[in-house]
């Protein structure tokens, strides 16, 4: 079976938002990669299922949000295997990656629950409206729309967001605000 | 005459919005607002970096191994 020629340009083409979401899930550059070619292959191998007139993109980002809650619960478990006491702070915490910018940003999205943290990404930069979220998280949209809220909230918390005149601790975000809002 | 009566009394919330502190209720438009570009910038940093070139490798290698593998 060969793959369709339009499908795999779409697939391709989606392949730069796949990244920037599993970046923002897992905090590090190579095993968000890794995620999004293990959600390549299966795209591919599973193309049939694909209907044809949905959001393609929308059916690749379920693809990646299982895959990686999937690994997510495995590297847990093998944590607690070797030391329970410190599995939680390492699969809550995401490791920082040097190569990424937004770093205080990044720290605070890695605090949040994987709930919380999927559902703002999905809304907030992915650009996906509150129903096509839902369907992604497999869950209502209520559901999400408190999800985002609570995430809105502690972020302003941790990124101390309580002035519009204050842009933010971080200089890479301060300089990629100035730059937009001239 | 007293000019110092506005704006010089301590601020009990000491800039922090209700709704920020307890978690609840909708956040002001602005921090809304501020969220979602930081967000947004910090997607579209990645989202700028385009396909690198690993993912294309890995499609056009399938591509040869499809067109070889026997039609049935």
């Amino acid at each position: 079976m060969t793959i369709d020629p339009a499908l795999r340009d779409a697939v391709l083409a989606a392949i730069p938002k796949l990244r920037a979401f599993a970046i923002s899930l897992s905090g590090n550059v190579d095993r968000a990669d890794d995620l999004v070619q293990e959600t390549m292959l299966r795209a591919l191998a599973n193309i049939h299922s694909f209907q044809p007139g949905t959001n393609l993109q929308a059916w690749l980002f379920t693809i990646l949000r299982n895959l990686f809650r999937c690994e997510y619960r495995k590297r847990k478990r093998e944590v607690e295997d070797v030391d329970g006491r410190h599995a939680d702070s390492l699969v809550s915490h995401p490791e920082q990656d040097s190569r990424l910018e937004f770093k205080e940003l990044r720290v605070a999205l890695g605090k949040l629950p994987q709930d919380q943290r999927e559902a703002l990404i999905l809304v907030g930069a992915s650009g996906f409206s509150y129903e096509e979220a839902a369907a992604i998280c497999e869950c209502a949209v209520g559901t999400i729309k408190s999800r985002v809220n609570r995430a809105r909230h502690r972020l302003a918390n941790e990124l101390s967001i309580e002035r519009a005149e204050d842009l933010g601790p971080d200089p890479a975000v301060r300089a990629v605000m100035a730059g937009k809002l001239r | 005459m007293n000019e110092k009566t506005k704006g010089s009394g301590p601020d009990m919330l000491s800039g922090v919005s209700r709704s920020t502190r307890d978690g609840s209720g909708a956040l002001d438009k602005e921090t809304q607002t501020k969220i979602g570009q930081q967000l947004r910038a910090m997607y579209d940093e990645v989202v700028r970096q385009g396909v690198p070139d690993r993912f294309a490798d890995l499609l056009k290698e399938l591509e040869r191994r499809e067109d070889e593998e026997p039609k049935s």
